[in-house]
């Protein structure tokens, strides 16, 4: 029953997107429906295209550095205040920004930091400005706003990754030790903590990079668009009328995939360069400005939560405005109107939405759990290679590949439905259960289990009655996590789905299209609120069963 | 009364396709179907009417989904990747709100159904003869898509910044280079920034009927006179020209929020609905240009495999209802201009139409003027292929 | 009076529980041990004296190190080295690295080379720098353990239960080691244990809780 799981589930993440890569590649070389023989025509398409080598820079460099800034200050943050009251505060800001969809948070911040905005408008009122000031803050050409609009939105996923895994570092002695040696709260928790703790959510920080490379929803709204980023015009080429023009598009995805494997390239290079350092630096004794340093995280964490829950607050209120014009702060009266239009419907279509995710984040934890039980019992290890399969759907481009997809599984008979909607968000959401659960799960104490044996348990009862248990925060939270992912899947549901399965993500992203702030307000606070259900029971549920029990409980 | 046994023997052999014709026939089919209408969701407005539409079809059994896309492309992939896959019944694809890019490559591809609109049974009160309904940027619908609204260009300007909006080519650069970083518009390939450039090259070409063949090897010498006036316009463009909106709606937002002066719109009551809608500021008003502006239909179509071709027939008639085109009309709906000849309605409906109060910021048929013609879409594909190399990736 | 460890009427607190009160002087040179069932809060007290708490404790009293009153100083700053019972060598670090972690800083790299050198020679593990601490044996583990706190330069030492996972033979060689290293560095040690042989070895006084 077991023992064939990790297969099965190797074959569910792969298969789709090699057969999906395959309908892209073929394009790609000018072959496939489309395609009039093999050629180079579309590489030399999208070679051509004088904005490519701009679109290229942006999308690595957008990539990069909002990674790197997200990691950065969620490991401030995790360093200077884990355990205190300030980091219990803002863990609380951050942890529901998880839950909000990547579009709506994007609009919100939009809505936050244009020369328009909120912020603006204070200096509008006070010094009398009737226009706001022709300064180019949004869609700036080097994508300073989406690599801020990334990282605001990523930290929170890096922060409650990262807490998650802490668990499993034994931080509280390594830092007694580490002070007691004379290091300071955040040297010492880089140069002890953090190692151990990173080999954890390495791959999470991985997706991270991809994701921010490769998303559409953000960079449309934050990131530049003359040229856009290399995804972005990918999904532009895709929207061509000129049918001709899928080739070219299926080139540029081609390429965005070299360049998303080249970015990983230069991570890893900047992680072995970042392990050097840091064992010189160990050897120099040195420490940090160490107020300086928690004061950063601290402000940096506080500054990102906001920006995030202010634009959630704009929009918000946005919902109920009626008028509402530069430079006035707030609307000139508050009106239902809006959640009477829209409200009943996204009401239902919110209820779909979390059937679906249910479905999805059910069918993916049962995979999951199976492999890494398989993986306990038999010795059955998800190779490397293996493990590189599991994170393919992350690591590849969603236009890449899903149109490739759709294709195959017509021939094979199987029309957009539902249920290809619900196995398709198994593909994205499965991967995303894995990371979160298989750290945990893997670093619980075998010795347990010999013991739970020794009292006659067998493998099952010791697995239902042992381990989930105890795993139980990080089973949620991967729960919480695999729904929310599944809440946020807009291109998979909508082309899976022909278009015929409505889901929070498919309308937001409509409307975000149309940039009606009210409609968006409305939609947006409503997935939101989808996404953010499970998160809140992920962080209640073991708060209370295991309120008694100080060993299951971070920190 | 053979005509119909023999259709329906005609038809059964194969798979049944409903014969507009009879429409009997297709009315009795489309009981019980779902129509899946894939048409742009991105306004708020549309999307209560394509609902009220739904709730008039569900009278005759025919349920109406609509289909929310950010793209209309969306749809077309979808159809072209259920052919790849051999899939010709059954699709998903029942109804799109098409324009006339797809549309042409659709009709080229042969991936519509049809023709069928000339038989719908409201095809009777359409307005041939006035109104461009038998051609979709000047490819013959060939009844292969059915009318169901009039666009046309206007500008919208806030009358309380600014009174005396430039009306042509010429002023609007002149106002704009008085007042830098006050106007913008959806940036290409977008359809409403394409059609920007389509209106300017009108108001600048000698001869704007040249436009109506397809791009010839004279494309450099006659869209000249344009890049000129871009050159000209892009650097005083708000944001120098170096961000733009990405479609109509988000333009209002910026005139909503100060951040220009005037937008351009394809649909003469929006500035009206929008009002409606606290989307724009009650001192927003609409204008077009001296030398006239373009004009075009809306339409609807049928993927060759859809799966409720019957009932996305009904729904096409129902949109051609004088019901539906003059609830369409309805400033605080839509205010999108009828596809109907009044003199073909009854005085009843004629009268309806006459009493309608088309609202403070929308121009009546008089101050509208009589619309200039689309282009060829070869113009379209080609200018908003030149604007991006010359424009869309501004370093 | 001021040199050595002062607990002055320290007590420990779970929530309202109270679970023990130490009153007591640890002279340089001298170990003093604490002894008590597990759960009587003795790690606890070491967490107080370290400056490192866990949430759901608290204490009162005054810890002073050789007069200066350790109370609102960072742990960093109060010079008070501590082994566990595990030797907690950083895994991602060789084994020199591990000595030089804690260092004082401020010297040239040279120096701090020669001093880890010195003190794997010192402990009989010339050689052992570039390996890694999982390969050690638990005697060796230990030695570098102890090593790598007195290269801190403490100015006390707290051991938490330090030998209860060593076998009889290793842990007796141990005990004397870090007894002996503790003496000769002249500082006060604070021992933590169940086993009465440790106290024994220890040979100062014995507080039973």
């Amino acid at each position: 029953m077991l023992r064939p799981l990790p297969l099965l589930t190797a074959a569910v993440l792969s298969l789709p997107v090699a057969v999906g890569l395959l309908g892209t590649v073929l394009p790609a070389i000018g072959l496939g429906a489309v395609g009039t023989g093999l050629s180079a025509e579309p590489f030399r398409a999208v070679l051509d295209w004088p904005g490519l080598t701009r679109a290229m820079a942006v999308s690595v460099s957008s990539g990069l550095l909002s990674t790197l800034g997200a990691l950065l200050v969620a490991t401030l943050i995790l360093a200077g205040w884990q355990g205190t009251r300030a980091f219990v505060w803002l863990e609380r800001m951050l942890s529901p920004l998880l839950a909000v969809p990547h579009a709506a948070a994007a609009l919100g911040l939009a809505f936050l930091i244009a020369p328009s905005g909120w912020i603006a408008r204070v200096p509008a009122l006070v010094l009398g400005w009737d226009r706001p000031p022709d300064l180019l803050i949004l869609q700036d050409p080097w994508g300073l706003s989406l690599t801020a609009g990334l990282i605001a939105k990523e930290l929170p996923f890096l922060l409650l990754m990262m807490l998650a895994a802490l668990g499993q570092t034994d931080q509280r002695r390594r830092m007694a030790v580490a002070r007691s040696l004379g290091q300071g709260r955040i040297a010492g928790w880089l140069k002890t903590v953090f190692p151990a703790l990173y080999a954890q959510v390495r791959l999470p920080v991985l997706v991270v990079l991809v994701y921010a490379m490769t998303n559409v929803d953000v960079a449309l709204i934050l990131g530049p668009n003359v040229p856009p980023t290399l995804s972005v015009q990918v999904t532009r080429w895709m929207a061509e009328p000129d049918l001709s023009q899928r080739a070219v598009a299926a080139a540029g995805a081609a390429i965005q995939f070299a360049l998303v494997l080249g970015a990983l390239a230069v991570w890893w290079g900047g992680e072995r360069a970042v392990a050097r350092l840091g064992c010189a630096w160990v050897w120099a004794g040195r420490g940090l400005p160490e107020r300086s340093a928690r004061a950063a995280g601290l402000v940096l964490g506080v500054v990102s939560a906001l920006a995030v829950l202010l634009g959630i607050a704009a929009l918000a209120l946005w919902s109920v405005a009626a008028g509402w014009r530069f430079p006035e702060l707030g609307p000139d009266a508050l009106t239902a109107r809006s959640w009477m239009r829209f409200g009943p419907e996204m009401l239902s279509v919110a209820g779909d939405t979390l059937t679906l995710a249910a479905a999805a984040t059910a069918l993916s934890l049962l995979l999951v759990v199976g492999c890494l039980e398989a993986e306990h019992r038999f010795g059955l290890t998800v190779g490397q290679r293996a493990l590189w399969l599991l994170y393919l759907p992350l690591l590849i481009p969603q236009v890449a590949f899903l149109p490739g997809l759709v294709t195959a599984a017509a021939a094979f008979g199987l029309g957009p439905s539902w249920t290809l909607v619900a196995l398709g968000h198994v593909v994205f959401v499965l991967p995303y259960v894995f990371l979160s659960l298989a750290g945990p799960f893997r670093a619980w104490d075998g010795r347990l289990a010999r013991v739970g044996a020794g009292l006659g348990a067998s493998p099952d009862a010791v697995l239902w009655r042992l381990r989930l248990p105890m795993l139980l925060a990080p089973v949620l939270t991967a729960a919480a996590v695999g729904m929310a992912v599944s809440v946020g899947q807009y291109l998979p549901t909508l082309l899976l789905g022909g278009g015929r399965v409505v889901t929070l993500a498919t309308e937001a992203v409509a409307l975000a299209a149309g940039g009606d702030r009210r409609a968006i307000g409305v939609w947006g606070l409503g997935q939101t609120g989808a996404a953010f259900l499970p998160f809140a029971l992920a962080l209640l549920v073991p708060a209370l069963v295991w309120r008694n029990r100080r060993g299951l409980r971070h920190g | 009364m053979r005509l119909p046994l023999i259709a329906a023997l005609a038809a059964t052999p194969a798979f049944a396709e409903p014969d507009p014709a009879n429409w009997e026939a297709v009315l009795a089919e489309a009981e019980g179907q779902t129509v899946y209408w894939h048409a742009w969701g991105g306004s708020t407005t549309t999307n209560d009417f394509i609902a009220w539409v739904g709730e008039q079809v569900a009278e005759q059994g025919v349920t109406l989904e609509h289909v929310k896309l950010a793209d209309t492309a969306d749809a077309v992939s979808l159809v072209l990747s259920e052919r790849q896959a051999g899939k010709t019944e059954g699709g998903s694809v029942d109804l799109i709100w098409i324009n006339g890019a797809n549309f042409a490559s659709m009709k080229r591809e042969e991936l519509l159904f049809g023709p069928f609109a000339e038989d719908l049974p409201n095809w009777r009160f359409v307005d041939v003869e006035g109104k461009t309904v038998t051609t979709d940027f000047t490819i013959p619908t060939d009844g292969y898509e059915s009318p169901w609204a009039m666009a046309q260009v206007v500008f919208i300007h806030d009358s309380a910044r600014l009174e005396e909006p430039p009306a042509s080519a010429e002023a609007l650069l002149d106002w704009a280079q008085a007042n830098p970083g006050r106007f913008t518009f959806p940036q290409p390939p977008d359809f409403l920034g394409t059609t920007f450039l389509k209106q300017m090259l009108i108001e600048l070409v000698e001869d704007p009927g040249v436009l109506q063949g397809p791009v010839g090897a004279d494309y450099a010498e006659i869209s000249a006179p344009l890049w000129d006036f871009m050159d000209a316009l892009t650097p005083v463009l708000w944001r120098q020209g170096r961000a733009y909106p990405q479609t109509g709606p988000r333009q209002l937002q910026l005139m909503n929020d100060g951040e220009v002066d005037i937008a351009i719109s394809f649909s003469p009551g929006e500035a009206t609905a929008a009002i409606a809608n606290y989307e724009l500021p009650s001192t927003a008003r609409t204008y077009v240009l001296e030398d006239g502006t373009l004009g075009n239909a809306s339409f609807v179509a049928i993927p060759f495999n859809a799966n409720a071709k019957a009932g996305a027939m009904v729904v096409a008639d129902t949109l051609l209802s004088p019901e539906a085109q003059l609830r369409a009309q309805m400033p605080d709906v839509l205010g999108y201009g009828t596809v109907l000849d009044m003199d073909a309605l009854d005085p009843a409906d004629r009268a309806a139409f006459e009493a309608l109060d088309l609202g403070v910021a929308t121009l009546s048929p008089e101050e509208l003027g009589q619309a200039l013609p689309e282009p060829h879409p070869s113009w379209a594909e080609r200018l908003a292929a030149d604007w991006v190399a010359r424009y869309g990736v501004a370093n | 009076m001021a040199d050595g460890l002062r607990l002055d009427r320290v007590r420990v607190f779970q929530g309202r529980r109270r679970l023990l009160e130490v009153d007591a002087t640890v002279l340089p040179g001298t170990v003093v041990t604490l002894m008590g069932p597990s759960g009587s809060g003795k790690s606890t007290l070491l967490s107080y004296v370290m400056g490192d708490l866990a949430p759901g404790f608290h204490a009162e009293g005054r810890v002073t190190l050789d007069g200066r009153d350790l109370g609102g100083l960072a742990p960093e700053a109060r010079r008070v080295g501590i082994l566990y019972q595990d030797p907690l060598l950083f895994p991602h670090l060789d084994v020199a690295a591990n000595l030089a972690f804690g260092l004082p800083p401020g010297s040239p790299r040279a120096e701090r080379r020669a001093a880890v050198d010195r003190a794997l020679a010192d402990i009989s593990l010339s050689g052992f720098g570039p390996r890694d601490p999982a390969t050690l044996s638990g005697g060796q583990a230990a030695r570098v353990a102890l090593m790598r706190v007195l290269l801190s330069a403490p100015r006390a030492l707290l051991l938490d239960e330090p030998f209860s996972k060593l076998d009889t033979g290793l842990r007796r060689q141990i005990r004397d080691l870090v007894f002996g290293r503790a003496r000769a560095a002249g500082i006060p040690v604070l021992l933590v244990t169940h086993d009465e042989a440790d106290a024994e070895a220890a040979g100062g006084p014995v507080i039973r809780l």
